[in-house]
């Protein structure tokens, strides 16, 4: 079974429509890039996976032992505010919140945990150094450290690598595609087309033009699409 | 010196007053700053004093129907006005600072217009005294009755116990509310109950600083803290360490020199935040 299935989904604001009767399915081991142009809703498709926002039709079932509460997430802005104190150890370790239910403190072995996210993350070093005065390559990490506590089996990134350099950028891919090696399913929201050829193994394009399917796929309709300018170099060569 | 500490404990010793006026003091400025943290984070560093003149109108209402114990009724409707407004989320039509300011004048109006009106019931038939009293404090702290503490100490520490519970759901909300959400934390039931103990808070505080300077109590110190301290929990344990230290100042410079408290420990809590403030100028300037 999948471990998300959309089914038709129409997804809106305040009754208009944004995208309309989209569908798709993402398996265990899966690595999903979504793209498509500015304000095609890729966030609120995201957002609604999430159960932060209600479809307008259709539904979302998680499966594999999946639930939705515990799916990591790296929003596309964090908005902290500028004099926030809090440390990196004490966002990190954050992310664990939601399986604790009602148990007022974290375990030795959430606490172990968190430590191994961040070394995976290499911010061991910045543990007790605030969030707010770290440059925006480690606070991402750190947000991604959060969101590697906060599940076991699936990532949502909304545009992980935005306002990075290329070289922070390569590290941060390399990071995800670990990740997605030592088995969690990615979803990845991103404008780097190239990228997303890369690394995913499946394509979600939607926009005026929706598209679903496995990255072979998507490189031989490519003609059809709006990025065939940028990327027809590779399909000749 | 030596005299004015002797003077100080002859009267811890002998006169319950003064006793019941540090318990009171210190275990309310021990509550505010806790909270203040998260509410200064929030930016609702306002809603102490828009739920404190909600109190204060409440407390007028309950003295003119001549109810002999006013908290009954003090207590309940400070306690839904900030549910209502510190749980409503950001989707309200009136913004969070808009409806925070509407509703504190506005209880404070009606508050001052019904004391006016129908003067209060065993008051001092002195009414601007009376206001000035609710709404500055007590002259003197000295006037707590042992109900009055014992009420105090067990909310007190009810609050204490439920903010170390939920400290770091408080934090989890705090810093990132959809995130946390996301993930299933229950966001609104945590802003519930953070808006229930802050309520508590401040019709607990109104006997020892008054309506107008609650506030004071709430913010000073989480912003002095702020100015020194980095994480989360330090911040935290600081301002409740300086709270602490400056409601108990506060109250002895009180005592010898028989200035008003609430004002006292407030100007006790800007001296520090001054001090802090350049500390925080200090270490930035080094560590550039
Ligand atoms: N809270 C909201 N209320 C109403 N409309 C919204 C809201 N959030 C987003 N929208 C609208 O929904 C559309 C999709 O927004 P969304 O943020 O999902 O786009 P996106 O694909 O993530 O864009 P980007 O690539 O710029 O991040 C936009 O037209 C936007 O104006
Ligand atoms: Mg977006």
């Amino acid at each position: 079974m999948a471990q998300l299935t959309c089914e038709n989904l129409t997804l809106g604001y305040e009754g208009r429509e944004i995208i309309s009767d989209l569908s798709f399915s993402v398996n265990s081991g899966d690595y999903l890039c979504i793209v498509g142009e500015n304000g095609s809703g890729k966030s609120t498709l995201m957002k609604t996976i999430l159960g932060l926002h209600s479809p307008m039709k259709g539904k979302i079932t998680t499966g594999d032992g999946l639930k939705q509460t515990e799916i990591g997430y790296l929003p596309q802005q964090t908005l902290v505010q500028k004099d926030f104190p809090a440390s990196v150890r004490e966002i990190v370790i954050s992310g664990f919140q939601g399986k604790c239910g009602l148990r007022p403190f974290y375990t030795k072995e959430e606490k172990r945990q968190a430590l191994e996210n961040m070394k995976k993350m290499r911010i061991d070093d910045l543990q007790k150094r605030c969030y707010r005065e770290l440059s925006g390559g480690q606070q991402q990490r750190v947000l991604l450290a959060r969101a590697l506590c906060a599940t076991k089996s699936m990532l949502l990134l909304d545009e992980p690598v935005a306002g990075l350099d290329p070289r922070v950028t390569a590290e941060m891919y390399s990071m995800i595609s670990q990740l997605h090696k030592e088995g969690i399913t990615v979803i990845m929201i991103s404008h780097d087309i190239e990228a997303a050829l890369r690394y995913a193994t499946h394509i979600l394009h939607i926009g005026r033009e929706v598209f679903f399917g496995s990255k072979e796929t998507f490189k031989r309709g490519m003609f059809l699409g709006s990025y065939s300018a940028v990327t027809g170099g590779e399909r000749n060569g | 010196m030596a005299e004015v500490f002797s003077k100080l404990a002859d009267y811890f010793q002998n006169v319950p007053a003064v006793r019941y006026a540090f318990i009171v003091g210190v275990l309310i400025a021990l509550c505010s700053s806790l909270l203040g943290v998260t509410l200064v984070l929030r930016r609702f560093s306002f809603i102490g004093d828009g739920l404190s003149h909600v109190a204060f109108g409440a407390m007028a209402v309950a003295a003119v129907v001549g109810l002999t114990d006013n908290m009954l009724l003090v207590m309940p409707v400070t306690v839904i006005c900030a549910v209502l407004l510190l749980a409503s989320g950001k989707n309200t039509k009136i913004k969070g600072d808009a409806s925070v300011a509407m509703i504190s004048v506005g209880a404070l109006a009606i508050g001052y217009l019904l004391m006016n009106k129908f003067p209060i019931r065993g008051g001092s038939g002195n009414i601007s005294g009376d206001v000035c009293s609710t709404l500055f404090g007590s002259t003197s702290i000295l006037s707590l009755t042992p109900l009055d503490v014992w009420v105090t100490v067990i909310l007190s520490l009810l609050v204490l116990v439920m903010f170390i519970l939920f400290y770091h759901k408080i934090f989890a909300v705090t810093f990132d509310e959809t995130f946390a959400r996301a993930t299933g934390t229950k966001a609104g039931l945590y802003n519930l109950i953070i808006a229930v103990i802050i309520a508590v808070v401040i019709v607990l505080a109104m006997n020892v600083v008054g309506s107008l300077l609650i506030s004071a109590l709430i913010i000073f110190p989480a912003l002095s803290a702020m100015r020194v301290f980095k994480s989360f929990k330090s911040v935290t344990v600081c301002a409740a360490c300086v709270s602490v230290c400056c409601a108990c100042t506060g109250i002895i410079i009180s005592i010898i020199d028989g200035t008003p408290v609430g004002s006292t420990i407030v100007a006790v809590d800007i001296a520090v935040f001054a001090v802090f403030w350049l500390i925080g100028l200090i270490k930035g300037g080094v560590r550039k």
